[in-house]
């Protein structure tokens, strides 16, 4: 186990290079002189010449290169435009609101997701199976963007049954402040006790959670129906009934064990897509996220803070993949023995 | 007779596999059912076990278990009698174990879904286990970690320890070496003798039922077409396909009447 | 003299091809309804110019006295902020993001299908460069590099086209590497080697060929996923400019008004959402189609 961890480890490191390489080539794609810009429009040569060394952009490109990869280990993912503040700073604030969304996104799909996957497996090729096929394609099918603003004129504006926009409401931060621990709203509520805060981040979060929601319940409904149908053939499950287990205990447990493994390699993967689809959602919502941060990056054409998102994502990317590889090879035997 | 079968029709659709006018397993007694493969021998265990639809066939006609009709069960009844009182075991035992679970797992749950508690599941497991002869901490081993052997006692062992009165044996040795497989017929005798269990040993193995059972059955496209004491099948076969069979076991034709 | 053995036999040569097709069909009525509203889409975008009551609103052309109206029988999806017949855009519309997605498609293809069967069969050194970088590609979720990209460059079409084809050639060189590594081991092709023939015949007649059914399936699939990350980049300002009547950028556009004029968005969206779902659905039905071990369902 130990040489099979160690060995996915050590791939993982290569890549992330990879990554910072590749960020860096993006970097200095962008047209124009960035020295000039950093200068400003009325700069004399002279002084952009001195932005030039002073941004260290006379140096050799391989030079560069080496530069930035020993900033980005040491923590100096560079100084974002529209905050000014460096990158690094920025993300530790918004990080913790999007994966707390995101993570929401993925147990809202999995409750949704193993029941109908199931039920799917369960009857293949009745009218069941078929609407919910349809409705997993629509799920994946989803602009994410449309879904959270009809959802926000529906239940928010229209019903009132929801909240509109915001990360909890405004009027708690004068009667039950809440104080930053972890950064993570849902932990720090119920560490300090606040439990009004806890509800109203919830209420709060439930929308935009499930806008996101949607793809990860998709893919996951579609892919547990064909594991489990692909594993209901096979001579361990009849065994298994021949103890006189129940169908559903036969599909609940035993064949949707066997399809924990990529379903479990699915949500790894679904996590970091879906921390980029919330630069499409948290604006609207006015969640203050990694999402909301980028657009507004966006709209400033603020490159460092865009590629710092750029990278932490990748990296989270490169990380869930390792997570995973790791989690597969614990739970099914078969991996680490080989 | 402890398990009888009367008038047993399995099809698919229109087309019908399996037309049985009679087999029986009495008491403490080992009956083989044997034939070439596809003549229907699994699908009967199957319909034995009321799981015939889950191939997508239908049944009809009688099962009694110790005189009471199985057939008519509904689904809840059939699943009690399912394991606990008819067993079975197969062809492929690495196949048959979930490869994502302890094969002791397997064992305690379904140990604990026939009734007995958490304490009684590991005691009767350990039990079992040793009346196999295997050590009792095999149970916490993967299916990966075990051979075909040793997974097809853990599977008698299982069945043992649900005090099965029946136990159906479907090509049970087909998969395992000749010196694995002796032991394994071993232990089905023991299973006879000591437990008095009613095996229905099926296999296209004409030697191997030879050698194991008390009485034997031949089947071919799904009929029975001859049946009797193993002794007086095997010397004075009264079917041509039988002696057929008999023909084509260079060991048995040479040997007959051991 | 000994002849060349010829490509393998279909998957599902067990039935005769029409039968298999039918059944296959039959057993999957979603898929007939993604081709059909597919071959729709396709046609309105054909006849876009004939099917709207007013063409010149695709592009700059503006009606103060007709702001934001809401959907009537003049004007069936209503107007947008500048007077524009939404109707009309939103049949333009159907003529951007399903030709952006043919146009990256092909080129992700063009770029993946040569590196990847190069990577399969040559094996060694070629193959093992080609897979780490098409690992770092990999590490970035699609949207992510596609948004990285597009940010640092110049909003438009082409910028689109061609970030989204930097980020989809990976996966398809990973899935025909694959493909081709596994028809290059078997036994029949060094059998073709023993007897002379040239690599480059191996490759075009036997590793290709063999190769490329789940490619076209995933193709298939992935057109809805292309036209919702084109459409995602409009949204963001980073495609589409105004006045290009593409569909995310007028959801983008009509944001602002979105609260009050409700159909500003919501057409749009609807057709982004309609476009994807059909083709997604047919590139499903495809798939299992395709599935060699297909479960013939009871």
């Amino acid at each position: 186990m130990i040489v099979y961890v160690a060995r996915r480890v050590a791939l993982a490191g290569l890549v992330v290079a990879g990554v910072i390489v590749l960020t860096f080539a993006i970097a200095h794609l962008v047209p124009g002189d960035p020295a000039a810009t950093w200068a400003g429009p009325h700069a004399s040569a002279a002084q952009v010449a001195a932005a030039r060394r002073y941004l260290g952009l006379d140096r050799p490109p391989a030079v560069q290169l080496l530069s930035y990869f020993g900033g980005i280990l040491t923590g100096n993912w560079g100084i974002a435009i529209h905050t000014h503040r460096p990158v690094l700073s920025d993300l530790a604030v918004v990080a913790p609101a999007s994966l707390e969304l995101v993570t929401a996104a993925m147990i809202i799909a999995l409750v949704v997701a193993v029941p109908l996957g199931l039920i799917s497996a369960r009857w293949p090729g009745r009218a069941s199976d078929h609407v919910i096929r349809a409705g997993s394609i629509l799920g994946v099918s989803m602009p994410i963007f449309w879904m959270a603003l009809i959802l926000q004129l529906v239940f928010a504006q229209r019903l009132h049954l929801l909240p509109v926009a915001g990360e909890y409401s405004p009027s708690l931060l004068f009667t039950h402040p809440l104080t930053r621990l972890t950064g993570f709203g849902l932990i720090d509520a119920p560490l300090t006790g606040n439990w009004p805060m806890f509800g109203s981040i919830l209420g709060h979060l439930l929308l935009p959670a499930v806008v996101i929601a949607a793809y990860p319940a998709g893919l996951l409904t579609r892919m547990i129906r064909a594991q489990v149908l692909d594993t209901i053939g096979d001579s361990h499950v009849q065994m298994v009934r021949s103890l006189g287990f129940s169908e559903r205990a036969v599909f609940g447990r035993f064949a949707m064990k066997l399809a924990w493994n990529p379903v479990a390699a699915t949500v790894a993967l679904v996590f970091a897509y879906s921390l980029v689809n919330t630069f499409l959602v948290e604006a609207i919502f006015d969640w203050p996220g990694l999402g909301s941060y980028t657009t507004a990056s966006i709209t400033s054409l603020d490159t460092p803070a865009i590629l710092g998102v750029t990278l932490f994502i990748a990296l989270v990317y490169v990380v869930a993949n390792l997570a995973v590889d790791i989690f597969q090879a614990a739970i099914d035997p078969r991996i680490r023995l080989r | 007779m402890r398990l009888s079968i009367t008038n047993l029709q399995v099809s698919f659709g229109e087309r019908r596999v399996v037309d049985l006018a009679e087999l029986a397993v009495g008491e403490a007694e080992i009956v083989g059912l044997a034939g070439d493969s596809g003549s229907g021998k699994s699908v009967t265990t199957l319909a034995v076990l009321g799981l015939a639809h889950t191939v997508g066939a239908t049944v009809s006609g009688s099962i009694r278990l110790d005189g009471a009709e199985l057939t008519g069960l509904s689904h809840r009844e059939m699943r009690e009698v399912r394991g606990r009182r008819i067993a079975a075991i197969f062809q492929s035992p690495a196949l048959a174990f979930s490869p994502v679970y302890r094969v002791g797992s397997i064992v305690h749950r379904a140990l604990r879904l026939h009734g007995m508690t958490r304490a009684e599941a590991a005691e009767a497991a350990e039990r079992a286990m040793r009346q196999v002869l295997l050590p009792p901490g095999l149970l916490d081993r993967y299916p990966s970690q075990l051979s075909g052997g040793q997974l097809q006692r853990v599977a008698i062992a299982l069945a043992l320890a649900l005090h099965a009165e029946v136990l159906l044996a479907d090509e049970p040795t087909s998969a395992l070496d000749v010196t694995v497989q002796a032991e394994v017929l071993e232990l089905l005798r023991e299973l006879r003798d000591r437990e008095r269990m009613s095996v229905l040993f099926i296999s296209h193995d004409l030697a191997v039922v030879a050698e194991l059972c008390d009485r034997v059955a031949i089947m071919q496209h799904g009929s029975i077409v001859e049946q009797g004491p193993t002794s007086q099948v095997i010397t004075a076969p009264a079917s041509p396909y039988t002696a057929e069979l008999l023909a084509s076991v260079p060991r048995l034709a040479a040997g007959a009447g051991q | 003299m000994i002849e060349a053995p010829s490509t393998l036999p279909a998957a599902d040569a067990r039935l005769p091809r029409g039968q298999a097709l039918r059944r296959g069909l039959g057993a999957n009525p979603l898929m007939v309804v993604g081709a059909l509203m597919s071959a729709l889409i396709v046609v309105i975008a054909l006849l876009a110019p004939l099917l709207a009551p007013f063409p010149a609103d695709a592009g700059s052309a503006t009606h103060p006295f007709l702001v934001l109206h809401p959907p009537s029988a003049q004007h069936w999806f209503g107007t947008d902020n500048v007077g524009r017949d939404i109707y009309s855009r939103v049949l333009y519309g159907a003529r951007i993001s399903p030709l952006i997605a043919v146009i990256v498609l092909a080129i992700s293809c063009a770029v993946g299908i040569p590196l990847g069967v190069a990577a399969g069969y040559f094996g060694g050194w070629l193959d093992e460069t080609i897979m780490r970088v098409t690992d770092i590609f990999l590490a970035f979720p699609p949207l992510l590099l596609a948004l990285a990209l597009a940010a640092v460059l110049p909003a438009s079409i082409t910028t689109v086209i061609i970030v989204i084809a930097l980020t989809w050639w990976p996966w398809y060189t990973r899935l025909i590497r694959g493909q081709a590594a596994s028809v290059a081991g078997r036994p029949y092709i060094d059998s073709c080697r023993a007897l002379g023939i040239s690599r480059w015949r191996i490759i075009f007649r036997h590793i290709l060929p063999n190769s490329i059914t789940p490619l076209i399936v995933q193709v298939s699939l992935d057109v809805g996923g292309v036209i919702l990350t084109v459409s995602a980049l409009s949204f963001l300002g980073l495609g589409a400019q105004d006045p290009t009547p593409d569909w995310g950028l007028m959801v983008a556009e009509g944001q602002d008004y979105f609260l009050t004029s409700w159909w500003v968005v919501t057409f749009p969206g609807i057709a982004i959402l309609v476009t994807a779902f059909a083709f997604t659905l047919l590139g499903d039905g495809l798939r299992d189609l395709m599935d060699p071990k297909r479960i013939f369902l009871r």
